[in-house]
């Protein structure tokens, strides 16, 4: 049986492809049938329904309701339409026209149609599913495409090096949210010798947001230049941003200057979160008020001023930590954050509020917004020097997180440190060894250090700073005697003669440039340092 | 990362069995890894090829699997051959030394070839 006119018409979900799509080529040998563009059948359409219910091929000669699609398949000389259903539903419509020996359909052909139906149906039902999956993946692809451009214009704009001071420690945090965040920070020294000190916000994500970041960046450095007073600076780039911000956006800020040699700081604020300083007198409020950014044209901003003591660390931070929520969906909020700095007793005020943050999280968080963290510690004139006061002055602390000890949870460390290193740029075999030497420090903390104990996560910690990447990777099985990192040997494990495995310190050794482990009786952690400055 | 459940699957091809893996190669991939090699060994082929290409990740774990393997092969007298390993595991077999004892190929039409 061979038809003269044929269409075929499928139902979509998303947006219908391009008419080219649905017409099939026609065979470029004589043509058995001509191929016609499909009848559209809009939804309301009362043919639908019909077809939808009916069991079988159907003349539309005997047909008669109200129905624009069957108008046209009448005026188009569509004889005979085959409704394919899949799993219940109408998936689309074969249309059939005159045969070509002029015959009617016998009900031989009808039951061909049918079975051509029942046969087809699923088939085409794939097809579509097939379309419908990769127009999906397409979007997930340009969606996460943009992210990623989006962080890394974000990330390159951010200080790839702290300040040094003598008589001060400055620390800085950065943990970017799944979906990018608009945060930056930046660090000015001031021709008097002063220390601009930066810290702010871009309202949305993605590309457009991380635009206005760089904008709003350059905006603030080159005020900073200029003009001594940070109202001034925040008046004038007030007055820069918004002919060119987008409507709806604004970024908050707040813009400090230190004074190294006596403590005072002077800042102005254009709605940012206000920062704290904490030290033995207790906290305070920093508190100078001013409309964000790019809002409205010709605002101005009160300065307001304090001198901070040898012993005070003064603390700038984003939305990101305030705004965090544990699984009861309570949130972090100022006046916990008040209350950890009036309990903190110096050292590392970064350190000790990302632990009060992951202990009132959880490690099951999802980090809604990004976590800046910037604080200023005046260590005073003689202060002494610990051990770990000198990475103050030189790295960038880049993740902090806990992973608990499970089989398998190796993954999303190695994962986390993928992403906390990504803007990095490590060339793509350097980073696949550093994800295998993190992944199997992991597994050795959970598995030796931690004994799968649930109550025992493994802390893992990432700096970057002299041209070096060190991750930390820390477990509770200090104490203990640490097994020399011998190299394995195969041809006795081959021969039965020893255990297959003990694969995994050589392993982190020969991925790393440095493995260091070190033990202070309660904690083992292992130390892996990458070169970065190596090709 | 999500986990991948390791699976294994042997096949005969051009007169040997591949074993064809798609997966994570870590602790739990042991039971159905050496079913398929028992399946593949009890079939006589020799050598017997192991197909990578579906496998994306391999921690220490695996690599003792992997290395028990080849002590067993050894034992009955069997040669192994690799191939669809990622450049990253090419790397880590030649550390180990395990490709001292299997050869590497890119393709299963490489390594059929030069088994002859």
């Amino acid at each position: 049986m061979t038809s003269r006119l044929t269409g075929i018409w499928q139902k979509f979900r998303a947006a219908p492809p391009a008419a080219s799509d649905l017409a099939e080529p026609t065979p470029p040998v004589v043509p058995l049938t001509t191929i016609l563009p499909a009848v559209d059948i809009a939804p309301n359409d009362p043919l639908l329904a019909y077809l939808h219910n009916v069991n079988g091929p159907v003349e539309i000669a005997r047909l008669q309701m109200e129905s624009p699609a069957l108008a046209e398949m009448k005026d188009t000389g569509v004889v005979i339409c085959v409704p394919l259903v899949s799993q219940g539903e109408l998936i689309g419509v074969l249309n059939l026209g005159d045969r070509r020996s002029d015959q009617e359909y016998s009900s031989d052909d009808r039951k061909l149609l049918a079975d051509l139906a029942t046969q087809a149906a699923p088939a085409v039902r794939v097809a579509q599913l097939v379309r419908q999956q990769k127009l999906e993946a397409a979007e997930r692809e340009r969606v996460a495409q943009e992210l990623k451009v989006a962080r890394l214009i974000q990330q390159t704009l951010l200080p790839q090096s702290l300040p040094e001071l003598t008589g001060w420690g400055i620390a800085a945090y950065y943990q970017p949210a799944r979906a990018v965040g608009g945060d930056f920070y930046d660090f000015r020294t001031l021709s008097d010798g002063r220390l601009a000190i930066i810290i702010g916000d871009v309202t949305d994500k993605g590309v457009p947001a991380a635009l206005v970041m760089a904008t709003t960046r350059t905006l603030l450095r080159a005020a900073s230049e200029r003009l001594v007073s940070p109202g001034q600076v925040l008046e004038r780039v007030n007055d820069l941003l918004h002919p060119d911000i987008p409507a709806r956006m604004f970024v908050t800020c707040l813009y400090a200057v230190l004074d190294p040699a006596t403590g005072h700081l002077i800042y102005a604020n254009a709605g940012h979160d206000l920062p704290y300083a904490t030290g033995p007198s207790g906290v305070i409020e920093l508190e100078a008020l001013g409309m964000p950014l790019g809002l409205m044209p010709g605002m101005s901003y009160e300065e307001k001023e304090v001198t901070l003591a040898p012993g005070d660390t003064a603390l700038f931070y984003s939305d990101g930590l305030v705004e965090a929520h544990d699984p009861q969906r309570e949130m972090y909020g100022f006046p916990k954050l008040r209350e950890e700095l009036a309990a903190f007793n110096g050292g590392d005020l970064v350190a000790y509020l990302l632990d009060t943050l992951h202990t009132f999280t959880g490690p099951d968080w999802e980090q809604e917004d990004d976590v800046t963290l910037v604080t200023v510690r005046y260590a005073g004139p003689s202060s002494v020097q610990r051990g770990h006061v000198a990475r103050e002055g030189g790295a960038t602390l880049l993740a902090e997180f806990e992973i608990a000890s499970a089989p398998g949870n190796e993954r999303q460390a190695m994962a986390q440190i993928a992403e906390a290193v990504a803007f990095l740029d490590l060339p793509p075999d350097r980073l696949e060894k550093l994800e295998t030497a993190v992944a199997e420090a992991t597994m050795n903390a959970m598995e030796h250090g931690n004994q799968y104990r649930e109550d025992r996560p493994v802390r893992i910690r990432a700096e970057a700073g002299d041209g070096q990447l060190r991750i930390f990777i820390t477990d509770f099985g200090g104490g203990a005697q640490i097994p020399e990192a011998t190299t394995p040997d195969i041809e006795l494990k081959l021969a039965g003669l020893e255990s297959p495995r003990g694969w995994g310190l050589f392993l982190i050794k020969s991925m790393v440039d440095e493995m260091n482990v070190s033990d202070d009786g309660h904690h083992h952690t292992i130390e892996l340092v990458i070169d970065l400055k190596k090709e | 990362m999500e986990h991948k459940t390791f699976s294994a699957s042997i096949r005969p091809t051009d007169g040997v069995i591949a074993i064809d893996m798609a997966g994570d190669i870590d602790g739990s991939a042991e039971a159905a890894m050496n079913a398929a090699y028992a399946q593949a060994e009890s079939s006589g082929s020799d050598p017997v090829l192991l197909n990578f290409s579906g496998v994306g990740y391999i921690n220490s774990t695996g690599i003792a699997l992997i290395v028990g393997l080849l002590a067993q092969a050894r034992k009955n007298h069997r040669k192994l051959v690799t191939y669809g390993l990622s450049d990253h595991y090419q790397e880590i077999f030649r550390i180990t030394r395990l490709s001292d004892f299997m050869g590497m190929y890119d393709d299963e039409a490489s390594a059929l070839q030069q088994i002859g």
